[in-house]
């Protein structure tokens, strides 16, 4: 420990506090301060938002301004209209599908690999675990290559497999948040119930997943926004835009050589951004609490 | 009586689920998982990395060791790409590990209104990897975009921040560096561990702020800082997203970033075995970075108990 004991040394008698030290002053100092700075953070979300209310015509000379002048709700259908004759509705049925089936894949196979390396003792307990955490750190290109080729000898490409199939082993992140969240449930309770002659099966249907409800909530919340984020691997294996989830979609509806209806870009980028701001607004203390405990990227 | 009972109860937890079946039974669909998509993908990604596999053709003959020698010796794109990467971490994860822990700080009080500012400051995060706010950089640094409209309103002549060599690649670092919101938060955590009274007793002996925030502060969150520096490294060498939608790595190659070039020769050249190699060597690099990182912990990194970070 750097830090010196300090406590044996005598109490200072102080002088009176001057005026910039006062409670009222300071408070007043911080809050100006804190909220001047979040202003400016999320003056860009707050602008891309705005944006997408003004006409054609405002976008390049009302530009700093967040509020148009003239709301021009109409950029909206004129940006869900799509490209290529396929509408965004496609797009975010794909986007929803994926998002809901994925995260539902991952989280309940990370609930029970969790499980198992929470409360079974078995041969190689250490080693595997040890194992899990390194995989984190893994590069996607160095496994993404392989499988591709793989993928597509099987005739999977377009198709939702390649992308759903590797998570039906959870993911390293929630098996290790969740593995954090049994480790404070008390054993008490696996002991009583196994007493009252519950095998492990037992136990963790009836007494730890029914306690794993904030965890799975946590894990569930991250494992949608970012499967809803995805990109890199979409993008490999679902080439046809009547596949494309809404990330691709916005790529395609944004490229700056085809696209010029820049009302449009910016509310259908907005719009993107809907569902998460929601589960973000609805869930925050579960994120907050996962992200700080587990050290969980965001 | 009694007692002897509970003493024979309590023995129980040291053979506590001691069961072999039923634990692989358990991690089974992890460890299905890893082999399938994990450890044979890494392993025959080695090997082709010797060899100069095309997907079109689905074929490729065993090159020995060429792959690396185009790589370190002839390829300029690449020597540049590692350049852009390097330049990107060392500039951008400095960056947000400052601001996070900054802005923990500030946020490391029991005002009210704090809740608010909290995820205000952690917003960004969380749009941070989508396609839409790629596409907003774009705009927002583009030649007349919002950064040269407001820059013009001053007065000053704002530079073509996507098409210049110099400047492209910061706008992809300040974009990180607007995205602290993840470490920010687990800094905050730490900080809200640090014990009071240590605070308390400097003060109280007319330790200033800076001097608390050196010799308590820092020295306290070292594990954190330690844990944020890993992953924060981590991911930096693997972005993606931003540079290709936001500079295409241009100009000049400038924002290529590793992870880009990589699936620029595996899904646009199809150059599998190529890129393979290069992910290889990515493997290695941040295996090494990590490890040098570790071995260092030990000079800086201070542990009050045996427990490990975060």
């Amino acid at each position: 420990m750097a830090a010196v004991d300090y406590s044996a040394r005598p109490v200072v008698v102080r002088p009176p506090t001057p005026w910039h030290q006062h409670a009222v002053f300071r408070s007043i100092l911080y809050h100006g301060l804190v909220a001047t700075a979040a202003l400016i953070m999320l003056y860009p979300i707050l602008w891309l938002v705005g944006s997408s209310f003004k006409p054609p015509d405002e976008i390049w000379t009302n530009q700093t301004a967040i509020l148009p002048i003239e709301p021009y709700p109409q950029n909206y259908p004129n940006g869900w209209a799509g490209f290529g004759g396929i509408s965004f509705a496609t797009f975010y049925r794909n986007s929803l599908f994926y998002a809901t089936l994925g995260t539902l894949l991952s989280v309940s196979a990370s609930a029970v690999v969790a499980y198992g390396f929470a409360r079974v003792r078995f041969r190689g307990r250490r080693l595997w675990f040890a194992i899990m955490l390194l995989t984190l750190m893994l590069p996607t290109q160095v496994q993404i290559i392989p499988q591709y080729i793989v993928f597509k000898q099987l005739g999977w490409l377009n198709t939702f497999y390649p992308l759903l199939l590797p998570r039906i082993g959870g993911s390293a992140f929630f098996i290790f948040m969740i593995i954090q969240f049994i480790r404070s449930i008390p054993v008490d309770l696996d002991e009583a119930a196994m007493i009252d002659g519950a095998n492990k099966i037992g136990i963790f249907l009836r007494v730890i997943l029914p306690q794993l409800t904030p965890a799975i909530i946590t894990a569930a919340i991250f494992s949608f926004y970012w499967t809803w984020d995805e990109f890199l691997v979409p993008l490999i294996y679902l080439n046809s835009p009547e596949l494309y989830l809404v990330s691709l979609a916005l790529r395609t509806f944004s490229d700056p050589s085809g696209q010029t209806d820049w009302g449009a870009i910016f509310a259908m980028s907005a719009l993107s951004l809907l569902p998460v701001f929601v589960i973000f607004i609805s869930f925050q203390r579960y994120l907050v609490e996962g992200i700080s405990t587990t050290g969980l990227k965001g | 009586m009694a007692a002897t009972l509970t003493k024979a109860k309590r023995r129980k937890p040291s053979n506590f689920g001691q069961d072999n079946l039923v634990g692989y039974l358990f991690i089974g669909p992890w460890l299905a998982a890893f082999f399938l998509f994990t450890l044979i993908p890494i392993a025959v990604s080695l090997v082709l990395s010797f060899t100069d596999y095309n997907v079109l053709s689905n074929s490729g003959d065993f090159i020995g060791l060429d792959n690396f020698q185009r790589m370190f010796f002839e390829d300029r794109r690449y020597a540049r790409s590692v350049n852009a990467t390097l330049k990107y971490v060392v500039f951008a994860v400095p960056l947000r590990l400052v601001f996070a822990l900054g802005v923990a700080m500030l946020l490391n009080t029991w005002r009210r209104g704090v809740g608010v500012y909290r995820a205000a400051f952690y917003a960004p995060s969380i749009v941070g990897g989508s396609i839409a706010v790629a596409v907003m950089w774009r705009e927002i640094f583009g030649n007349d975009g919002l950064v040269n409209f407001t820059l013009n309103l001053l007065g000053i002549e704002g530079p073509n921040w996507l098409g210049r060599p110099e400047t492209a690649i910061w706008t992809l670092i300040i974009l990180a560096a607007w995205q602290f919101g993840s470490p920010m938060l687990i800094f905050l955590a730490g900080l809200k561990n640090i014990p009071r009274h240590l605070y308390e007793s400097a003060e109280i002996d007319g330790a200033n702020a800076f001097q608390r925030f050196l010799r308590i502060t820092l020295p306290m969150l070292t594990p954190i800082i330690f844990f944020n520096l890993i992953m924060q490294l981590i991911s930096g060498f693997m972005v993606f997203t931003q540079a290709f939608i936001v500079t295409q790595g241009k100009p000049l190659d400038t924002t290529l970033f590793y992870a880009l070039y990589v699936y620029r020769r595996a899904f646009e050249l199809n150059e599998m075995g190529y890129a393979s190699a290069m992910a290889w060597v990515m493997l290695m690099v941040i295996a090494l970075l990590t490890a040098l990182v570790f071995r260092s912990s030990s000079y800086w990194v201070h542990y009050e108990s045996d427990e490990g970070p975060a």
